[in-house]
């Protein structure tokens, strides 16, 4: 089968999922990697390292920044060109809108957001969770091109091994942009919370510093301190509940849950967050769970390995100190 | 200026989802406005009150799937339409997005279409994308924030990393996210009308449509894997000793 994965590059570089990609295409064939960019062509390398057995890519000034109508003609033309049978994305916000449209290009087969792709009878079948993971779907793709994108983490990331370039295609960007950046702020610099292996998480209970009544803000800002310091000693990043991002406390971006992001870390610590269900089906998938809350009764505690009933102004000095010294 | 918010009724996120013989069941728990799409009719009310606009909400589902429609009259749209057919039942993500975009060409002289980021039940997420690149017009995704300038409509696009300010000509489709501002809760008033409102229903006749062949075919509903056993409560004799506790049982879990 000849499998393409497309490398996602961002403002930090190559999306570190895309590896994920190259890594179920090597499942099924002999990867190959598309990569779009001015720069595209500097991606080629690390793409073999990690299993590449071929690279097709655009480096052309028109490609700096991403232009979704224009990156899904220039990937179209490739496949009609050369026909591979899977085109594998890892599940980006850039990359579904990606897939979205070269899919009506191709008039092919899309499902996004898997969590395991099979062969079946000649037959690709995918599973991909539904209704926010209370349930699991297996579809069977009858289409001679398929485009997934791929939960990010949900597939193992291939390793890292130092090799020669292999070959490599040059393709011709093409299409029109439909829509013009007129400006771009960078939110933040720092782990993102997709591929982040450690996530530190806020809830409401950073606002309750008990030796701080009345003072919310001056409550969570130490309380984010801790948060923050916590996920730094773990290299991790730093997550919240949608009360922290409502209150204004920490941006949309850190959001986990049904309007924020799912994500899957191999170790979540929620720190003062009851769990609500809006906020479970944004973590639930994590591999350990580990929870801090006053409140014995917190549901968040039906979906944690391990639970501190107690003040996370008192225990989060203290992990940071005890991580510290078990790490170092 | 037209506005169509495209939106979706869905079972709500409080309940149980049961999986027996390969049916889905969800108990006595009602059926929703999708929360995603409550922002993107929040944006179109939005937009109405800045520059003036009517509100059309268009929903795709069997023939007594209006309540999602209701919710959003009830808000403030004027008036709503429903996709109905019989041969849409096993129709995937590339032919409902065709139907979608068909629809909303019959509709006609449409400014803006709005979507919800993704659905609540199956989510795909893809459909917003795949209807502007049918219909051939701008695609703005993830609007936090949305201006209407002569005819050109500038979004704030919120990504993970970054913020972008991005424009386009009008018509175009954009998908709207949380930042947009909270749903308003529809008014007494709303209400009543919402429930005695006619909603056209609109089959693949009237839409002109073509029933495209399946890609995607369904083969099975499965159960998630549960998380084995209980939380385990970390509790020494002194705080000191329960972080202690819980750093050696989270090292032994081999996850850092």
């Amino acid at each position: 089968m000849k499998c393409w994965a497309y490398i996602e590059i961002d403002s930090n570089g190559i999306n570190q999922n895309s590896f994920e990609a190259i890594g179920l295409a090597s499942k099924f064939g002999d990867a190959c990697a598309i990569i779009l960019g001015d720069k595209a062509d500097s991606f080629a390398q690390p793409a073999f390292e990690y299993g590449a057995k071929e690279v097709v890519l655009s480096a052309d000034p028109s490609l700096r920044d991403f232009q979704a109508e224009v990156f899904a003609s220039t990937i179209s033309d490739a496949v009609k060109a050369h026909q591979p049978d899977l085109i594998i994305f890892s599940n980006t916000f850039r990359n579904n809108e990606l897939a979205a449209m070269l899919s009506v290009d191709l008039n092919c087969s899309v499902i996004s957001n898997i969590t395991d792709l099979q062969l079946e009878e000649g037959s690709l079948v995918a599973t991909r969770p539904i209704f926010e993971g209370k349930a699991f779907e297996r579809i069977k793709i009858s289409s001679n091109t398929s485009i997934i994108t791929i939960r990010n983490r949900a597939f193992d990331p291939p390793i890292r091994t130092a090799c020669d370039a292999g070959p490599i295609l040059q393709i011709l960007p093409s299409g029109i942009g439909l829509s013009k950046i007129e400006n771009s702020f960078d939110v933040e610099k720092g782990v993102s919370l997709s591929s982040a292996k450690v996530i530190v998480s806020a809830g409401r209970g950073i606002t309750n510093n008990s030796k701080m009544a009345n003072d919310d803000q001056g409550s969570a800002k130490i309380g984010l301190d801790l948060v923050k310091a916590l996920a730094d000693e773990l290299g991790g990043a730093v997550g919240a509940s949608r009360a922290i991002v409502d209150g204004g406390y920490l941006p949309y971006s850190h959001q986990v849950g049904q309007t924020g992001k799912v994500v899957a870390p191999d170790l979540y610590i929620s720190a003062g967050i009851s769990g609500s269900i809006q906020h479970i089906v944004g973590m639930r998938s994590s591999k350990v769970v580990v929870s801090i809350n006053k409140d014995p009764e917190a549901t968040i505690f039906e979906v944690s390995n391990f639970g501190i009933v107690g003040d996370l102004f008192d225990y989060l000095p203290l992990l940071i100190e005890e991580f510290h010294k078990a790490l170092h | 200026m037209k506005i169509v918010v495209c939106v979706k009724q869905v079972i709500d996120s409080e309940a149980k989802i049961q999986i027996k013989d390969d049916q889905l069941s969800w108990g006595e728990s009602p059926m929703v406005l999708n929360p995603f799409d409550e922002y993107a009719v929040e944006a179109a009310l939005q937009l109405k009150e800045r520059y003036g606009a009517e509100v059309i909400v268009l929903s795709i589902g069997g023939p007594e799937d209006t309540e999602g429609l209701r919710r959003a009259m009830a808000m403030g749209a004027e008036s709503a339409i429903l996709i109905s057919d019989p041969a849409y039942e096993h129709n995937d993500q590339l032919a409902t997005s065709s139907v979608i975009a068909k629809a909303i060409q019959k509709i006609g002289s449409v400014d803006v279409v709005l979507f919800g980021r993704q659905t609540l039940d199956h989510g795909s997420g893809l459909t917003s994308p795949q209807v502007a690149r049918m219909l051939g017009i701008p695609f703005l995704g993830l609007a936090g924030k949305i201006e209407i300038d002569n005819d050109r409509v500038s979004i704030e696009r919120i990504l993970e990393e970054s913020k972008l300010i991005v424009s386009s000509s009008i018509p175009a489709v954009i998908s709207v996210v949380q930042s947009i501002g909270e749903p308003r809760y529809p008014s007494f008033m709303g209400i009543r009308k919402a429930a005695k409102a006619d909603i056209p229903i609109w089959n693949n006749d009237a839409i002109n449509g073509e029933v495209p062949q399946p890609k995607n075919i369904h083969l099975s509903y499965i159960e998630p894997t549960k998380k084995d056993g209980k939380c385990e409560m970390i509790n020494g004799n002194s705080p000191i000793e329960t972080a202690q506790l819980l750093v050696k049982r989270v090292l032994e879990a081999k996850v850092l």
